[in-house]
């Protein structure tokens, strides 16, 4: 009697449910089928869903003793062949950073899922943050180009965290998605496609027969095929400067050519990677930068701004790395002031700075963790600038 | 329809997430053409003490995820009442647990104030764990915008353990039925 019920990977069909349940749906969907991690808040529901979801339809899930064993228990599944994943939230990312350097080197697929909380340190456990930004882009040493998605509603949790693994899968990186406390929480409306219609990008295999792989020799679009563990293949994982066989060349020569390319094949595709919402921006005079949870609120304060006749517009990031220089800059040509709400001390804010190269003022609307912002705080922001 | 804010409160135990998850269930799945995003107390102050869900419902899309201003107040331990009255609008709806509650001046503000001993209702089916379908029942039938019936029965026979579902049903009904003096 070795029969089971079939359950499947995609459940079809309308749901009521939360951020962090989504994501988990979303990650299965994608075709995850190995997670492993160490439950922190407010993220340990993706864990516990999980650990539930996974056994259903013969993958893995594997509770590690922290999160440093976590995050090397993904770059192994990933090599062994599985697509991974994890969740966690600021302090449990910050014990992950050293292994998302070793996975940018050895440019292995998987998705960490940051469910942020208000930090620094433990912080604010139950309570949301967006203080994760920079650490997302710089947390571990070294020159490397991180993608990070940014959700705004429990259907993004779903459909973003598909686009995470697409993306992790395409460009061979570890790819970051940067929930918060409230969306990970709330429960909203969740529509789950038909399996058939969701897109699903998988790595690249070798195409040529072993003896002639290298397992670091790029395509054209600078990302190379890469081989499972076991196919007969040259598998060299190393987080030293390698060359295109994987061995350790402790070189200038073979770190301008390594480094270079592992930065290199996101920089040059990332017209494919950003995503971005355009929301009244047209003939804005006033622009309000925004992502995740806080986004909500300020589409809410953009929309009350354009009923007492202010010209304000929004442009939510829904990718946050890499960061969208180019049409922020052309904003800042359009209008008098952008202004950016984040749940921070201007971490976003200072990119933006960085990118209108001082064409127009820039001004952050900060709380520094454990509430949202409410569309009437925005609002009088908006007010007072207009005054 | 504007946006409708909704709190359920009271100590932790008296299934105040389920009436919340209900609620918005029902609304955002079997509702035409409305939305709702429900959120609840989490963390130190949900493991007893003061609980609370939120429902905010709109035909529109719902922006700002949390209650700010409560259209509807429905609260069930006096300690959740002291708490969260201030939120309540004014000309907002109150409904309490009468026998759990004792207003004060500050329910003056409420347009109608709806009583029920919903924990007494739930007693006599033989435990007080019916009471917040019972106050829910009661809700339903007080309130015109919230949600329908319908769409709260679909939900329950869905979501609620199936041996319970009969007498919670039949506490929904009750509390449905009541008629509140004064």
């Amino acid at each position: 009697m070795n029969e089971k019920t079939e359950i499947p990977n995609v459940r079809t069909g309308m749901h009521y449910t939360t951020g962090n349940h989504a994501a988990a749906e979303g990650a299965l969907a994608a075709g995850c089928i190995f997670f492993g991690g160490y439950p922190i808040t407010p993220s340990s529901e993706i864990a516990e869903h999980m650990s539930i979801r996974l056994p259903q339809i013969d993958g893995h899930f594997v509770q590690f003793e922290d999160e440093i064993a976590s995050i090397a228990g993904l770059l192994g599944a990933s090599w062994g062949g599985s697509k991974s994943m994890t969740a966690t939230s600021g302090p449990g990312y910050s014990l992950m950073v050293e292994n998302i350097g070793l996975g940018m080197m050895t440019e292995t697929p998987c998705v960490i899922v940051n469910v942020q909380r208000g930090g620094p340190s433990t912080g604010l456990p139950t309570l949301v943050g967006q203080q994760d930004i920079m650490q997302t882009k710089w947390g571990s040493h070294g020159d490397y180009e991180p993608i990070a998605l940014c959700p705004s509603s429990v259907q993004e949790c779903f459909d973003l965290i598909i686009t995470a693994f697409n993306f992790s899968e395409q460009y061979r990186l570890p790819v970051t998605f940067l929930m918060d406390e409230t969306l990970g929480h709330m429960s909203e409306r969740l529509i789950i496609p038909a399996k058939e219609k969701i897109k699903i990008v998988n790595r690249k295999k070798p195409t040529v027969p072993p003896e002639e792989y290298l397992p670091y020799k790029p395509d054209k679009d600078l990302v190379p095929p890469m081989a499972t563990a076991g196919e007969g293949y040259n598998v060299m994982m190393t987080g030293l400067t390698h060359d295109e066989r994987g061995y350790p060349v402790i070189t200038a020569e073979a770190q301008e050519l390594n480094v270079k390319r592992i930065n290199d094949k996101i920089r040059l595709n990332k017209n494919k990677i950003i995503k971005l919402e355009e929301y009244m921006l047209e003939d804005a005079e006033i622009a309000l930068i925004s992502f995740g949870s806080t986004a909500r609120a300020t589409k809410g304060a953009v929309s009350r701004a354009r009923e007492k006749g202010i010209k304000a517009g929004l442009l939510r990031l829904i990718t946050i790395w890499p960061f969208p220089d180019e049409r922020i800059e052309t904003l800042a040509d359009q209008v008098k002031v952008i202004m950016v709400p984040e749940i921070n001390y201007g971490q976003i804010t200072r990119e933006v700075d960085r990118a209108v190269h001082g064409k127009t003022e820039v001004k952050g609307i900060f709380k520094l963790g454990g509430a949202l912002h409410t569309p009437e705080e925005i609002l009088n922001e908006i007010e007072r600038r207009v005054k | 329809m504007s946006r409708i804010e909704v709190r359920f409160a009271g100590f932790g135990g008296q299934g105040i997430g389920l009436m919340g998850r209900l609620v918005g269930e029902a609304v955002a799945l079997h509702e035409k053409n409305k939305n709702s995003v429900m959120t609840q107390s989490y963390g130190p102050e949900s493991r007893g003490g003061a609980s609370s869900s939120d429902v905010v419902i709109s035909e529109g899309e719902i922006d700002y995820p949390k209650a700010t201003e409560l259209d509807y107040f429905v609260v069930l331990s006096e300690e959740a009442y002291q708490k969260y009255i201030p939120k309540l609008k004014k000309g907002g709806i109150l409904f309490v647990e009468e026998d759990l509650v004792r207003l004060d001046d500050q329910s003056k503000k409420a347009k109608e104030i709806y009583k029920i001993p919903a924990t007494k209702i739930a007693e006599s089916l033989g435990s007080k764990i019916f009471s917040n379908i019972a106050m829910l029942g009661f809700v339903c039938a007080n309130s015109k915008d919230i949600v329908s019936e319908e769409a709260l029965v679909k939900v329950m026979k869905k979501k609620i353990k199936a041996r319970y579902v009969e007498k919670n049903l039949i506490a929904f009904q009750m509390g449905k039925e009541y008629k509140h003096e004064g």
